[in-house]
């Protein structure tokens, strides 16, 4: 390994309570809802609208901009409506509603055919065709990732099987299950991009999962895996390049400006889907797990599926309350509602009962310093923290606020239970804010 | 699905370490509990009854200001505890109850509660009131019991014994040359066998205590191995110039207060810097002004002192040792920043 270990971090307990289940897909649902953003970007605009038939991978929004994303059908049926409906983002979005006449009648797919031979801008189009985005929960659309300025040219690119959230295995099971998918992903992201070398990275919680992507790329020299150790936030964009090539994304960059480039094991998977078999992303693994939920599962989920036939399908909630979450422990969003559906980032959900996810009052910082040791960004988020509270939003961007990349290694190991990430993400939106503003 | 699940909603993270400002406390004051200890077997009932009433007295003062001030009354947090516990480590075996309890109310009240409590004092509050102490009754302050240990007989009938400092301190001003004086041997005073304060006679079972705060993360080397480093290190240099004025580096090492001072008090998360750097610098100061003090000032000892007058540096020293943030190491060999 070239890189090294990044500073920082915390290690919470990985509670990978799911991580033997093999995936099992999810009985398609009567009706799915389908968020015109699933994606980072412009919201996609309709080409379908209420009354109209649609298949089973029918184009139904197309992208609306450089940064945006196609849409397909999950379900063969009929689009009730567009409408309003709660979204996973914790407002409501307009949303498809469509009828599943459960035949699953799909359009005809159609693949690139000979991928080594293609041109890479050929792939790319078949990446932005099938309305990629990336699955780790940035959903940043693959095609404009795999597109960057000529002066920034991409000489590394790492794939993230690292999955640091504790909980999560929707990663770490396709890696076992589909590690040829993943591989040919990632070969097809090294064409597009004119590279032979690519990495794998996987943390050492894994060993199953390492040792067979080892086993397959052995035919492949330009592919190495790498062993990460078990960190949070190891599998974080910035940490994992940091790992993998000690080059430090600087302030406000992005991986592009060191010349490398990350995608999901899932997002890989997915391309490979579109390239060789010329399939639309409209269906995803996705982990159904926590302490408060019968029996942990990994499931093969449609877009669109609410989140209520997922806890069902893990045998239902164990408690009365509990806490929701789209995502993992660590940086997941807590849902306000389980008529949600499942969308394109959606690695995971998570059923916490009041007892993994306490909400405890915060108390005065004694300025122990954990949240400082913990920043893998060398923040100081008890600052940032105070800055925030004191309306300093000046000097909080000073100190470095729209550094925070959110992980939740400062809250989670503070004694004080004080919202660090709150009170700094509220502290980055008035930035941004005052930064339009002029 | 006809029963509704009630949600819980809540910005991430969802889930927490098992840390939490009362647990910190309460192990504080259990990794003092070997140090109290030692103390009852060498200076009997008195020592544990100061540490009670020290104990109390400040959880008590704390309750009463709260309720005066309007404020939450959070003592089951364990940082008065810790301060009470402190406090009457910081005192002799013998010191009478009132003196006691004016401790408390100096420790607290204005070591703690003036600042708007927890957190926001910039002084140690258990040092602010020995410091208090001490300049107003010398007397009680300084006249510590003789070790009497529960097995085995004493080493002499008197009934108070001066400080190994307070001999060295004496044999300087009266020009006469250490090796003249009768000082306890290194290995009583490492094991506690020698006048003093309550808690700073032992140095073996306060670095016990002081061992499993290190391992369980809640306090770090920084600030005890600069303070105690430079201690003995600037100590042991003076003695090489002049042996029969200045005692050894492990003479200074065991003899006073430094390791409960460099352990459990300068490495109060409140009053010392927030990085490890910061704590560096901090514990390289306390060691230097202590040992200023122990030499030459008009104290024979000056741990408390040393803390509290770095603790005044504290925001400025963090001022200057911010962590190097992520994004911002220039690319290597003269690469051009890519904006």
């Amino acid at each position: 390994m070239i890189g090294r270990m990044f500073r920082g971090g915390v290690h919470p307990p990985e509670k990978k309570l799911s991580a033997d289940v093999p995936v099992k897909p999810l009985p398609v649902p009567e009706q799915v809802i389908v968020p015109l953003s699933m994606h980072i970007g412009a919201p996609a605009k309709p080409v379908v609208q209420g009354g109209d038939e649609v298949k089973l991978g029918q184009l139904i929004a197309e992208s609306s901009g450089f940064v945006s994303a196609n849409i397909h059908s999950p379900v063969s049926g009929v689009v009730r409506t567009i409408e309003p409906r709660d979204h996973p983002l914790g407002r409501k979005l307009p949303c498809f509603v469509i009828d599943n006449d459960g035949k699953d009648d799909a359009v005809e797919f159609t693949p690139l055919g000979d991928w080594p031979t293609a041109e890479p801008k050929a792939l790319i189009e078949a990446i932005h065709a099938a309305g990629i985005v990336g699955m780790g929960g940035a959903t940043f659309p693959t095609h404009v990732k795999l597109s960057p300025p000529p002066q920034f040219p991409i000489d590394t690119v790492i794939a993230n099987g690292v999955e640091c959230e504790p909980y999560l295995t929707s990663d770490h099971r396709l890696m076992l299950e589909h590690p040829d998918r993943v591989l040919e992903g990632l070969r097809i992201v090294m064409r597009v991009l004119g590279l032979d070398k690519g990495f794998i990275g996987i943390e050492q919680n894994k060993p199953d999962a390492i040792a067979l992507m080892r086993e397959k790329v052995a035919d492949h020299p330009g592919v190495e895996v790498l062993a990460l150790p078990v960190r949070y936030p190891q599998g974080a964009e910035k940490q994992l390049i940091y790992a993998a090539t000690k080059r430090e994304i600087p302030s406000g960059g992005l991986p592009m400006n060191v010349g490398c480039l990350v995608q999901n094991v899932g997002t890989l998977a997915a391309i490979r889907d579109a390239v060789v078999e010329g399939k639309p992303l409209v269906e995803r693994i996705v982990t159904v797990t926590g302490e408060a939920v019968a029996q942990p599962v990994n499931l093969l989920v449609r877009l669109g599926t609410p989140i209520r036939l997922l806890i069902e399908a893990a045998g239902g909630a164990t408690v009365p309350t509990a806490k929701v979450i789209s995502g993992g422990p660590m940086m997941g969003l807590a849902q306000y509602t389980d008529q949600t559906p499942v969308i394109k980032g959606s690695s995971g959900l998570l059923v916490l009962g009041p007892e993994q996810a306490p909400v405890i009052e915060a108390g005065p910082c004694i300025r122990c310093g954990a949240c400082v040791r913990g920043c893998p960004m060398g923040l100081q988020p008890t600052e940032l923290a105070r800055l925030v509270q004191n309306d300093d939003f000046a000097a909080a961007e000073a100190w470095g606020v729209l550094d925070c990349i959110e992980c939740g290694s400062c809250a989670f190991g503070c004694p004080a239970h004080i919202k660090l990430v709150h009170w700094i993400r509220f502290g980055k939106a008035e930035v941004m804010a005052r930064r339009k503003k002029g | 699905m006809n029963e509704r699940l009630k949600l819980i909603v809540s910005s991430s993270p969802h889930v927490h370490s098992p840390d939490s400002i009362p647990r910190v406390m309460w192990t504080v004051v259990a990794m003092l509990v070997p140090a109290t200890l030692v103390s009852v077997y060498f200076f009997g009932l008195p020592a544990l009854l100061t540490v009670a009433l020290s104990m109390i007295g400040c959880v008590v003062v704390e309750a009463l200001l709260a309720k005066l001030f309007k404020k939450p009354i959070v003592i089951r947090d364990g940082a008065a505890a810790v301060t009470g516990i402190l406090l009457a480590l910081n005192l002799p075996a013998n010191a009478p109850w009132w003196m006691i309890l004016i401790g408390c109310v100096v420790a607290i009240g204005l070591g703690k509660m003036v600042y708007g409590g927890l957190g926001q004092n910039i002084f140690n509050p258990a040092l602010v009131a020995r410091v208090f102490l001490l300049i107003s009754f010398p007397v009680q302050m300084t006249s510590w019991p003789a070790p009497k240990p529960l097995l085995g007989s004493a080493a002499t009938d008197a009934v108070t014994a001066a400080t190994p400092l307070g001999m060295v301190k004496e044999a300087a001003m009266l020009g006469k040359p250490i090796g003249s004086l009768d000082l306890p041997g290194w290995t009583d005073m490492a094991v506690g066998y020698m006048g003093g304060s309550l808690g700073e006679i032992s140095a073996i079972a306060l670095l016990l205590g002081a061992l499993f705060l290190l391992y369980k993360g809640y306090i770090t080397w920084h600030t005890p191995v600069s303070f105690i480093g430079s201690v003995v290190v600037l100590g042991q240099v003076f003695h090489w110039i002049n042996p029969d004025l200045y005692p050894s580096g492990s003479f200074h090492l065991v003899a006073g207060g430094l390791l409960l001072g460099a352990l459990f008090m300068a490495t109060d998360m409140v009053t010392s810097p927030i990085t490890g750097k910061g704590q560096l610098i901090f514990g390289l100061g306390c060691g230097v002004i202590t040992v200023v003090i122990r030499l030459w000032g008009g104290y024979p000892e000056g741990v408390s002192f040393a803390i509290l007058l770095m603790n005044a540096f504290v925001p400025i020293i963090d001022r200057y040792t911010v962590p190097k943030k992520f994004g911002f190491t220039p690319p290597e060999k003269g690469e051009e920043e890519a904006a």
